[in-house]
């Protein structure tokens, strides 16, 4: 059993965001991610990182971006405005293989909207916000001890695939106090270093793998561009076949890894007709309305996402061959029901249920009632 | 026997691609010669962070060194993050006008408030020459170029100035015409680890020197000398006599 404590969601990210190895965290001040960068304030210093607060978002991901080229695990953390602010840096760590965690609690927009209130308006966002063609790894926490969880491992991911990871909480998953506990082995995984020119910095002979990536200041003449480059980083902004090259093993290093990236929980009951697929704070929604149905005789089976991009449309697929309704509730007007909709079997009738705005959650009793008029 | 530089340069990439004429080359030359003076056999130890544009081409791919080639304007904050993470590397960032004075410059004014040890060279060529010639923050009043068709109406931007008002260490302008006292101030920054500015007025012939009405890049040259006043003149100088003028010179030196 490992130590137990009752902390609040942006807490448990910014412990173990320290306990992966993170030893760079620039941000701007944004509710409600703000407690993510306070605590880190206190201890990177002690761990002999460095904290440091930019003038903007845009500034933040683009300090972590050089941080990281340093050598260091690196992180920033923001909602809404700050992300819309940091795509652009986004898509350049993803075309340059900087590895690097963005923390996303997401709040209702579209703009200012409600700062201090919950939403789940970032779904498509986190997935494509920035220009061009990328693919995004996007994880999904729905309770403190995955605001625990899913920040080791969005280090992990970065590390190991070398590309910028997304953790998209929510204002309800990030302020809420609840017990974690931390566990007593954790998996740590280190960055492949290269300290030579044995293998290129920005190819792999493995589709599948990231290439090592060079420290600045080690001798290396590294050369580091976001524009279109060839496997030792020259530009090369004609030449059609070393763009493909390059955006397509990007793309697949990613895609590729696709089984090995998506977690979720996938829970069918044998006999049950109607499912429900759900993520973060609507996810607990879902176990509130399952447990009442449950109460009334009534199985539903659930597909719960940890992962949101590279989406499982295999997991979708094998819950819609086994019931003939999903229902989808989300803090938004309809978003992660259009990739339900696109994953799903035909046959399978989808119920969008949306909630904007306030910051309050779908009840529970609003799913029972759904399934109690089909 | 290789030229002097050769050393200091990735030679599959020579040719480099500026135009002829273009002043990009001198403040290579002016940065090369306060390497060598000061002893430098190589570029280990060296970062140059650049952002989008003509000056940013200048280090990247060029330089035989770690090069990082940022986002347009955001140069600033990736050094930022390197010199935090490795205080021990020279961080230089070398990026023209739009990119520092334009689209990044409150990047500038923020790591000049937190003396952070990057050393910046603005090359300031007054237009931004790799879209073609347009209106950038520090084009003099009344050029016509390709977004100011009638004649700038906008007072240009004087970044030096600004430095020296946030009291960094370091604060120096010169144009391409004054390559040895350009050269000197380089080795000061080079050999300081306190947040410093220097900028150069560079000559775009193709895309601002046209404008002027000057057919070759030496008449630029020849327009930067008899524009210039030293600083030291300037201070006893009234505003009106200053119009138009470029003020050459150590603005603030206290690294040394």
């Amino acid at each position: 059993m490992g130590e137990k404590y009752f902390i609040q969601g942006n807490i448990a990210c910014a412990e173990a965001a320290v306990i992966a190895g993170c030893r760079f965290f620039a941000a701007y001040p944004i509710t409600p991610a703000s407690e993510i960068g306070e605590r880190l304030s206190e201890l990177l210093p002690a761990v002999g990182g460095k904290f440091i607060q930019m003038e903007d978002e845009i500034a933040s991901i683009n300090a972590v971006i050089g941080a990281s080229w340093a050598g260091a695990k690196a992180m920033t953390a923001t909602s809404g405005p700050g992300f819309s602010l940091m795509q652009e840096g986004i898509g350049y760590a993803f075309m340059t293989e900087t590895p690097c965690v963005i923390v996303v609690v997401q709040r209702v927009g579209p703009a200012t909207g409600q700062a201090s209130k919950g939403a789940q308006g970032n779904f498509y966002q986190s997935r494509w916000g920035t220009h061009g063609d990328y693919s995004a790894i996007v994880l999904a926490p729905n309770s403190v001890q995955e605001m625990f969880d899913l920040t080791i491992k969005a280090f992990n991911y970065a590390e190991e695939y070398r590309t910028p990871v997304i953790l998209l909480a929510d204002e309800l998953t990030a302020h809420i106090f609840e017990p974690l506990e931390v566990p007593e082995k954790i998996e740590i995984k280190e960055r492949k270093v290269a300290v030579d020119y044995s293998e290129p910095f920005f190819d792999s002979k493995d589709p599948l793998k990231a290439p090592p990536m060079p420290r600045l200041g080690i001798g290396l003449n590294v050369l580091v561009t976001g524009s279109t480059h060839n496997e030792w980083g020259y530009r090369a902004t004609s030449d059609p076949m070393i763009h493909r090259k390059l955006v397509t093993r990007l793309y697949y290093k990613i895609e590729g890894n696709a089984k090995k990236i998506c977690e979720y929980e996938l829970d069918i009951n044998d006999g049950s007709k109607i499912g429900i697929i759900s993520y973060g704070c609507s996810s607990r929604s879902a176990y509130g309305a399952i447990e009442i149905l449950s109460e009334h005789g009534l199985k539903i089976s659930h597909l719960r996402l940890k992962t949101l991009w590279p989406f499982p449309d295999w997991a979708v697929k094998e819950l819609s061959s086994k019931v003939d309704t999903i229902i989808v509730p989300e803090l938004s007007l309809g978003q992660l029901v259009r990739e339900v909709e696109r994953a799903s079997y035909d046959k399978t009738k989808i119920i969008s249920l949306t909630k904007v705005g306030g910051g309050e959650l779908i009840r529970p009793q609003e799913i029972v009632e759904i399934v109690r008029r089909l | 026997m290789k030229h002097y530089a050769i050393k200091y340069l990735r030679e599959e990439v020579i040719p480099t691609p500026f135009c002829s004429g273009c002043g990009n080359g001198m403040v290579i030359n002016a940065l090369f010669k306060a390497l060598t003076e000061l002893g430098y056999e190589d570029l280990r130890n060296f970062v140059f962070c650049s952002g989008i544009g003509c000056a940013a081409w200048i280090p990247s791919p060029h330089f035989k060194a770690d090069t990082i080639h940022t986002l347009h304007g955001r140069a600033i904050p990736v050094a930022t993050g390197i010199k935090m993470m490795r205080p021990e590397l020279n961080v230089i960032v070398i990026s023209g006008d739009g990119d520092l004075a334009g689209i990044g410059l409150s990047h500038l004014i923020h790591a000049a408030r937190r003396k952070l040890g990057i050393k910046v060279i603005m090359v300031n060529n007054m237009i931004y020459g790799m879209t073609g010639g347009q209106v950038s923050p520090t084009t003099p009043r009344g050029i016509k170029t390709t977004t100011t068709p009638y004649g700038n109406i906008e007072k240009p931007l004087d970044v030096a100035s600004i430095m020296a008002t946030m009291k960094v260490p370091y604060v120096a302008k010169w144009t391409t015409y004054h390559m040895m006292p350009l050269k000197n101030s380089l080795k000061k920054i080079i050999n300081t680890d306190k947040f410093s500015f220097i900028e150069v007025i560079s000559q775009c012939p193709t895309n601002y020197g046209r404008n002027l009405g000057f057919r070759k890049p030496f008449e630029m040259l020849k327009w930067f000398k008899e524009n210039s006043i030293p600083i030291s003149k300037a201070k006893n100088m009234k505003e009106e006599e200053l119009e138009g003028k470029i003020i050459v010179g150590e603005y603030l030196n206290q690294i040394e």
